[in-house]
């Protein structure tokens, strides 16, 4: 039994819905509870679809339990093949319907459907989300290209001189962070070097789209999460050699060109493919600002993963806490992080997370929609890079994260959050002005501001907790004077480290000396 | 797959239709987002599944910023094979959980599908668990899952549990208890309505305090705020409470009707309580005024889903002039529908439970104007011409009484308007 108040990923089921309302003719019928029908609203509330996704739910109830569940799985795939007549009818449970151990599945495949039937196992109570979407599409690509691959002995025919090159997107669904996006600017890319996209899957993709799959030169493993399954069956089944650079990022788009150009024998030149603004952004002198600030990151693997190389070697920001919910993905991050003298925070607990960030007091965090709810109670700025994201994060604008419109985009995400590097010596030299004060929220913030002062909240709370404590530090009325004529946005900051410095040091006044003490012995 | 049964009622009431098949309701865990909001030193702990605590924070929006006053314990596979291990294993989740908690007064251990599948008995542990904290709170169990419960209903199993733990009343004077959870600005202001009235005796249950809980006996009188609380009714009634049958308070008509209802029980007579609420009638009027014209003569469709479906369709059809399609309803109370029922026109097409795929096509098929239906549904059908209004917003909206009316009109009212209002692309 496991404490959570909120989950970074769904159950199972919910990632075989991801996959079955990426698709087009093709039906997902879940032998599920009353209730359970929520995960509708995920894909019309959350990414504003304009359908419902193709889900066909039992909904049992107490009074059916016992008599007739396997009988309404009967009825309700008989009916769906009925009013959609799918190309291929998928079948699975949710964590209740698991326990009722009706088996839809067989029943499904004795059933004498007019629809070719693919059931899929979830083990409810001992995966999530992302496993039910990789587990899902395996399973479909299993299903209908078993049948097709090659036999012992056999190679894979090479590609007729008259066609290009050509490789597969796998792993793109609903729901994904920014996939819609990422495909448009990955097919960009690929347009650019004379390849061609064959089949991108799941996202749009009808089954017979999947058929065509080994049609392709390569697989690109576009979302590790969901693909990495599927890439692996149809390297070892059809011989295509899988592309895994996640092209996230100015330096990993290179490396993606270079991998993609390698695996399919290309002659091109990195340079000439294209390019971003994010080089020169990050070498202009106001990014100068920029330098070693303390970012802590916490995704999905892939975004986790990318982010840190693009915070460190591109934004010249210092990568202080590195972690991801996706236990699948934990020995990557691990490696990442011991990389980057860090230890990685593998855990699917927003209050180990919340912990980690209040304990590193980050100047920029960069995560999910979680970790904004952390940020924003602890008063930092933060950027969302990775599901589980918000409606505001599935935005009307083109807004991809991969390739070189994907660099731009990640500059001025991750740039917005944080006061300006002129703006900061604005504050700091007019700081008691009238009009241009603590009190004033900096002008490119607009409705955000307000989250700029909120480290004095914080540390006003946590100084009322502290009073009651026996051995509270106390402020000596100079000490606090002073404080005030620190920036309010590095204020909070400036408090608890030096809070923190008076507590290791058996301290129970601060006092100026004690402020500069502390700034001293924080200073980097 | 639909079941259609109908059956004429002697009292000039709509017959009923019954329709069973796909359901697109939520279960009665999401009653907990406003339950946590409106008892604020409660803490919910749903024992259940992944799922469990995906919907709670689907529902929830994601949009809470402070620790939330509710969490899951989800059952992993070793819970169920040993259910000796289960319990040992919920105890360890309830006293970590109350370590890091200790503002916490009343503690619901909630039941969900998975729990009632395995038969997981909570309101032992529940017992168990008592025993243990017995001096710092109180510890009870309820059932949200959607096998027993349909959205709304979860509140009402959550009051239900709460009624054994009411002291019982020294005498059997008169006592009013208003019973369904409020808004605490609308509590406000019906309580100096009540004063008004020359009715003092008022609790309200739940109260914004765990602690804060209402003496029950002969005397009380229970007036319901919400019509969705059959259970909670008959543990009050077990206890002696008397039902005053009443309209529920949506709309002018149904709130003064109310407190009509209730007034009668103190000797006050119906024009009395017209003369003393005039001036929040009068307000309540001109409000409502400006909201009508959008939506007079306008054709209206509820799908099944919060259970207030009827009062709603009450209201919007004697008070904003709307032409009821159809409503449908995940259950009917005969009983505490009576009221809003005689209301009904005779001709009005009235269905109990759901087939989502024939809801759709009749909503497809009717094109009515607007279509109060659950936030899944709202999106496919805005993208099919249709204007929506999804009804969780109408659980989580004060909406009850005369300073609501306009509000409440205005949440069916904003999606023509901006119809109207919009001149870029098109909805139909």
């Amino acid at each position: 039994m496991e404490l959570a108040l909120w989950t970074y990923e769904g159950p199972p089921h919910v990632g075989a819905i991801r996959i079955a309302a990426s698709m087009r003719d093709v039906h997902l019928v879940l032998h599920a509870p009353q209730g359970d029908t929520y995960a509708d609203l995920l894909f019309t509330m959350i990414e504003r679809e304009n359908r419902r996704p193709p889900v066909t739910w039992t909904t049992f109830q107490a009074r059916d339990l016992g008599s007739s569940t396997a009988e309404m799985v009967i009825n309700t795939l008989e009916g769906v093949c009925e009013r959609y007549s799918p190309q291929v009818l998928l079948v699975a449970e949710s964590c209740t319907g698991e326990l009722l151990q009706d088996q839809p599945g067989a029943l499904a495949k004795g059933a004498n459907l007019s629809a070719p039937v693919i059931p899929i196992e979830m083990a409810a109570y001992t995966h999530k989300e992302n496993w039910g979407a990789s587990e899902t599409f395996y399973q479909l690509v299993r299903g209908l290209l078993a049948a097709r691959a090659l036999k012992p002995g056999e190679t894979k025919a090479p590609r007729a001189a008259d066609q290009p090159p050509s490789v597969n997107l796998i792993g793109p669904t609903k729901l994904g962070f920014r996939c819609r996006d990422d495909v448009v600017e990955v097919q960009k890319l690929l347009e650019q070097m004379g390849v061609r996209v064959n089949v991108v899957a799941p996202l749009d993709a009808t089954p017979r789209d999947l058929l065509r799959i080994p049609d392709a030169d390569a697989n690109v493993n576009l979302a590790p999460e969901v693909g990495d399954l599927t890439c692996d069956w149809l390297k070892r089944q059809f011989q295509q050699p899988i592309i895994s650079t996640v092209p996230m990022g100015w330096g990993a788009t290179r490396d993606f060109i270079a991998e993609v150009s390698e695996t399919l024998g290309l002659d091109i030149d990195v340079e000439s493919v294209g390019d971003s603004r994010l080089p020169w952004y990050s070498r202009s002198v106001d990014s100068t600002y920029l330098t070693n600030k303390r970012v802590f990151i916490f995704a999905d693997g892939t975004h986790a993963i990318a982010a840190a190389r693009i915070a460190r070697d591109e934004m010249g920001f210092e990568v202080v806490g590195l972690g991801t919910y996706s236990r699948e993905r934990a020995r990557d991050v691990r490696a990442l992080a011991k990389e980057y003298g860090l230890e990685a925070l593998i855990t699917d607990d927003y209050l180990a997370v919340e912990r980690a960030v209040e304990a590193l007091q980050p100047e920029l965090v960069l995560g999910t929609q979680m970790e904004r709810h952390i940020a924003k109670r602890l008063g930092l700025p933060c950027a969302v890079i990775s599901t589980p994201a918000h409606v505001q994060d599935y935005p009307a604008r083109y807004s991809p994260q991969m390739g070189f419109e994907g660099c731009n985009v990640l500059f001025d995400t991750w740039v917005h959050p944080l006061i300006m590097g002129l703006e900061e010596h604005l504050l700091t030299m007019f700081r008691d002005d009238f009009e241009f004060n603590d009190t004033a929220a900096p002008s490119h913030l607009g409705g955000e501001g307000g989250g700029a002062h909120q480290p004095d909240t914080v540390a006003s709370i946590e100084e009322a907790a502290e009073t009651d404590e026996p051995g509270a530090i106390a402020w000596a009325v100079s000490a606090e004077k002073e404080l005030r004529k620190i920036p309010f946005f590095v204020r909070g900051k400036a408090r608890r480290n030096t809070e923190h410095f008076a507590i290791e040091n058996g301290l129970s006044l601060i006092d100026v000396e004690t402020l500069y003490e502390a700034k001293a012995h924080y200073s980097r | 797959m639909t079941e259609v049964i109908a059956r004429a009622e002697p009292t000039g009431t709509p017959a009923v239709i019954t329709e069973r098949g796909e359901r697109a309701v939520f279960c009665g865990l999401t009653s907990i987002i406003w339950l946590h909001r409106r008892i604020q030193d409660a803490f919910f702990l749903v024992v259940g599944s992944r799922t469990c605590a995906h919907l709670l924070q689907s529902a929830a929006g994601v949009m809470i910023f402070a620790e939330p006053r509710f969490a899951t314990a989800i059952l992993g596979e070793r819970d169920l094979a040993g259910m000796a291990d289960c319990n040992e294993e919920l105890d360890r989740v309830v006293s970590e959980l109350l370590a890091r908690r200790p503002d916490v007064r009343r503690l619901f251990l909630v039941g969900s599908c998975p729990s009632e599948v395995i038969k997981l008995d909570l309101a032992n542990a529940a017992a168990r668990l008592q025993r243990v904290h017995d001096n710092r709170l109180r510890i009870s169990a309820f059932s949200g899952s959607g096998i027993e419960t349909t959205f709304t209903q979860g509140e009402d199993q959550c009051l239900a549990s709460m009624v054994p733990d009411l002291p019982t009343a020294q005498d059997s004077s008169l006592r009013l208890m208003v019973v369904g959870t409020l808004a605490d600005i609308v509590e406000e202001q019906f309580r100096r309505h009540f004063a008004q009235l020359g009715i003092t005796e008022v609790d309200f249950f739940p109260a914004a305090r765990a602690d804060d809980l209402p003496t029950v006996g002969p005397g009380t009188r229970i007036l319901l705020a919400q019509p969705y609380l059959s259970d909670t009714v008959a543990a009050l009634r077990k206890r002696g409470g008397k039902l005053i049958s009443a309209l529920y308070p949506l709309g002018i008509q149904g709130t003064l009707a109310w407190f009509q209802a209730a007034a009668a029980e103190w000797g006050c007579s119906a024009e009395t309580v017209q003369e003393a609420l005039a001036i929040p009638i009068a307000r309540a009027q001109k409000a409502l005024s400006r909201v009508r014209s959008s939506l007079e003569g306008k054709t209206l469709q509820f799908l099944p889903d919060s259970q207030l479906e009827i009062p709603l369709a009450r209201f919007l059809s004697e008070e904003c002039g709307m032409s009821l399609v159809e409503v449908a309803t995940p259950f009917i109370d005969q009983s505490l529908m009576a009221e809003e029922l005689a209301r009904l026109a005779e001709d009005v097409r009235l269905v109990e439970g759901a087939d989502l795929d024939s809801a759709l096509a009749r909503v497809r098929a009717n094109r009515p104007d607007l279509t109060v239906c659950g936030m899944g549904i709202a999106n496919p059908l805005e993208a099919e011409g249709l204007r929506t209004k999804w009804s969780i917003e109408l659980v989580f909206t004060p909406i009850q009484g005369f300073d609501q009316v306009a509000d409440l009109a205005g949440l069916f009212s904003r999606p023509l308007v901006r119809e109207r209002q919009l001149e870029v692309g098109s909805w139909s």
